[in-house]
């Protein structure tokens, strides 16, 4: 679990052009979005694209991301089960 | 003061190939909204549109053009629209128009259609290498210009959704300040694999019919289309004794300054264009008899473009519903394309259906018009907003 | 009416001036990412969408902070009567062909959502209007070259029928490393200096101009 938060540390900062922040800058158990990051909508639907691109996961409804993304943990937690 | 009048339209949508055709299919329900057949993508059998069913040179021979291999579906959708407004509003087209007559037109995708087919080919051969040229946006007002006749000047815009609305917004500036004397006015959009990708990845396509309006509405489907209005101040086109559509009597643009692509929570842009177009017009709330609502269909759109409507009508809020359940969401050729049903709504003096509604958005008090309806109507707000915050709204007068 | 430009600012080949002065240089050879980054930390912008823009907002959003860099405009100016009209040649073009590229091959199909957002010339303008809370009119003109006429007509037309207090106006072009942008804001003449410049045709064109030769230049002298 924890080699996966740290793996899914870097792709996010990557894929979502958060140039400032370094992957120790991220608390696994912070929400993702609202104040902590300052992730939006567009945000959330990068991150569908890198579970599915990354992962195989693929999310049909935009609105379960509220739940899969709230923090980094729950994120790798979501991918755990659903993985392939 | 200057009052600007519409002279000429034209159009042809997934629900019919000229203004006539439009009217009828509004009036019978027949919406234009299905698989995709001509569009070869990987979505055709996942995603419905609204795709107008003739081949480009189908398109071609209609706008009465020999050599249609060299244009792009977007211009030959833009040729088609643009001669039925010319020929409606100033007359026989083709002659070299010496007048000060100006076309802005819009569009989003461009030439993109062409490009997407021949991309490679253009790397190896110099057999498409025409269509590097037309895939620049203002491509398709050059070749509608160059149809037409028109030498003076034409301007080619861009705001995402709201597009064509602006470029009437500016066509009548442009004769109120004495620099044109008459505009074709509008724009015109063909489906792409690069519009229905991107829409695709942004999750806002509802996989069945789209439902404007309703509290389980899940996204927008995606149309093809063009439509452009002449535009003329009111003595020109009193002297020349033509028939006159309708007035233009207000019209606004506003940023939302919230987000790249969602409204703001309360609707303020889509607010402040609205009642700013009002305030031109000099009409009071009370006095709209239909609002043509933007109403895509997306979770957002629906419920910000429907609290904006609140703050500005409530209690009273006039009879609301959106065409796009019958031609999809035309993008660039959207604004322009409600503005003709608006004018069609204030002639025929009939409210058009909201297709696809059956339950009302619980944060909203209103619901919209369900079936065809006879009313009284002098005057309708259209409102068309887009990506980058960009909202505008007309309001359009019987004349 | 009679209008004047308060303040104009001009980036191209590294260099970015304001009112004709040097403000910033880089000398880097190495392209518009590295410059834009670089002018972003140099004017120590605190905004972190910034990276997440495409290369075209970038250079849009920069140049009207730089232009408003000192300028309290909600204090100068209305929101609602403020506006942005920026014309360009390229359109959304380099962020287009990423998006295209995305979805070209079915084995490798993961188009990216907010590159198709950005594919849209006028979302630069909705992202400075994001930062500085600008509600006002609004568009993105496509024009082969930078044209004083247009951005002259656009303007004033906006000035005079919508009552705009503030435009920002000009020209942010950008494909790959070939990127220029000038930008001006306009405000109706209050008399308040008398060393603004009007705001007309020629006067556009002698900025441009000026702003492609090399060395410092002063148009206010």
């Amino acid at each position: 679990m924890e080699e996966l938060i740290q793996k899914l540390k870097e792709e996010i900062i990557e894929v979502l052009n958060l140039e400032e922040m370094e992957p120790g800058d991220i608390d696994p158990d912070a929400p993702l979005f609202g104040e902590g990051l300052g992730l939006d909508s567009i945000d959330a639907l990068e991150l569908i694209v890198l579970l599915e691109k990354n992962y195989g996961i693929k999310i049909e409804d935009p609105k379960d991301g509220r739940k899969i993304f709230f923090t980094l943990r729950t994120m790798a937690e979501y991918i755990t089960e659903h993985q392939k | 003061m200057t009052r600007i009048v519409v002279t000429g339209m034209g159009m042809i949508t997934a629900i019919g190939k000229d203004t006539g055709e439009n009217l009828e299919s509004l009036k019978t329900r027949r919406h234009g909204v299905g698989s995709i057949k001509l569009l070869d993508t990987i979505h055709k059998d996942e995603l419905l549109a609204a795709e107008i069913r003739f081949t480009n040179d189908e398109l071609a021979a209609i706008s009465g053009i020999t050599d249609g291999e060299r244009y792009t579906r977007t211009s030959l959708l833009g040729l088609i629209a643009a001669s039925q407004a010319y020929e409606s509003g100033i007359g026989k087209y083709g002659d070299t128009d010496n007048t000060r007559t100006t076309v802005v037109s819009t569009t989003t995708v461009g030439g993109m259609d062409k490009t997407e087919q021949y991309y490679r080919d253009f790397l190896e051969s110099s057999k498409y290498s025409h269509f590097v040229y037309t895939h620049d946006c203002s491509d398709s007002t050059r070749q509608i210009s160059d149809h037409l006749g028109i030498r003076h000047l034409n301007s080619t815009l861009s705001t995402a959704c709201s597009s064509s609305i602006n470029a009437i917004l500016i066509g009548a500036k442009m004769i109120k300040h004495g620099l044109a004397d008459r505009v074709i006015a509008g724009g015109t959009d063909a489906l792409s694999k690069f519009t229905l990708n991107g829409f695709n990845t942004l999750m806002i396509l509802d996989k069945g019919h789209c439902r404007p309006f309703d509290a389980s509405r899940t996204g927008l489907n995606l149309g093809e289309g063009a439509a452009y209005i002449v535009l003329e101040s009111e003595a020109a086109a009193k002297k020349d004794n033509k028939k006159i559509y309708c007035e233009i009597n207000g019209y606004a643009n506003a940023n939302d300054a919230y987000h790249q692509t969602a409204s703001s929570p309360d609707g303020y842009g889509p607010y402040l264009a609205m009642k700013e177009a009002l305030d031109i017009s000099g009409l009071k709330p009370s006095q709209i008899d239909y609002i043509n609502a933007h109403g895509t269909g997306t979770d957002n759109n629906d419920l910000t473009e429907g609290l904006a409507i609140e703050k500005i009508f409530a209690p009273d809020i006039p009879p609301v519903s959106s065409t796009k359940p019958y031609t999809g969401h035309t993008l660039a050729a959207a604004g322009v394309i409600d503005v003709i049903f608006s004018i069609l709504s204030i002639q025929q003096q009939l409210i058009f259906p909201n297709l696809n509604f059956s339950r009302k958005i619980e944060e909203l008090s209103f619901e919209p018009v369900r079936e065809l309806q006879q009313a009284e109507i002098d005057h309708v707000l259209t409102n068309s907003f887009g990506f980058g915050g960009n909202d505008s709204s007309l309001v359009l007068s019987k004349y | 009416m009679s209008l004047v430009i308060r303040k104009y600012c001009a980036i191209r080949d590294g260099r970015i001036r304001v009112d004709g002065e040097a403000v910033f240089s880089y000398e880097g050879q190495d392209g518009f990412k590295k410059f834009i980054r670089t002018a972003y930390k140099h004017f120590q912008t605190d905004y972190p969408k910034f990276f997440k823009m495409d290369n075209l907002s970038k250079l849009g959003f920069l140049s009207v902070e730089i232009l408003l860099k000192g300028e309290d405009i909600l204090k100068l100016h209305p929101a609602e009567k403020t506006g942005i009209i920026l014309t360009n040649a390229s359109s959304s073009l380099e962020i287009d062909e990423k998006h295209f590229e995305s979805i070209k091959d079915r084995g490798q199909y993961f188009p990216s959502p907010s590159n198709f957002v950005y594919t849209l010339p006028n979302i630069m303008a909705g992202e400075a209007a994001i930062r500085h809370k600008i509600k006002g009119e609004n568009t993105v003109l496509i024009n082969k070259y930078f044209d004083p006429e247009l951005i002259f007509i656009l303007v004033e037309l906006a000035f005079k029928s919508k009552s705009l207090s503030c435009c920002i106006c000009g020209w942010v072009e950008q494909y790959e490393n070939n990127y220029e942008s000038l930008l001006f804001m306009v405000e109706k003449d209050n008399n308040n200096s008398a060393e603004d410049i009007i705001f007309e045709p020629s006067n556009l064109a002698n900025i441009y101009k000026r702003n492609n030769e090399d060395g410092r230049i002063n148009t206010k002298a």
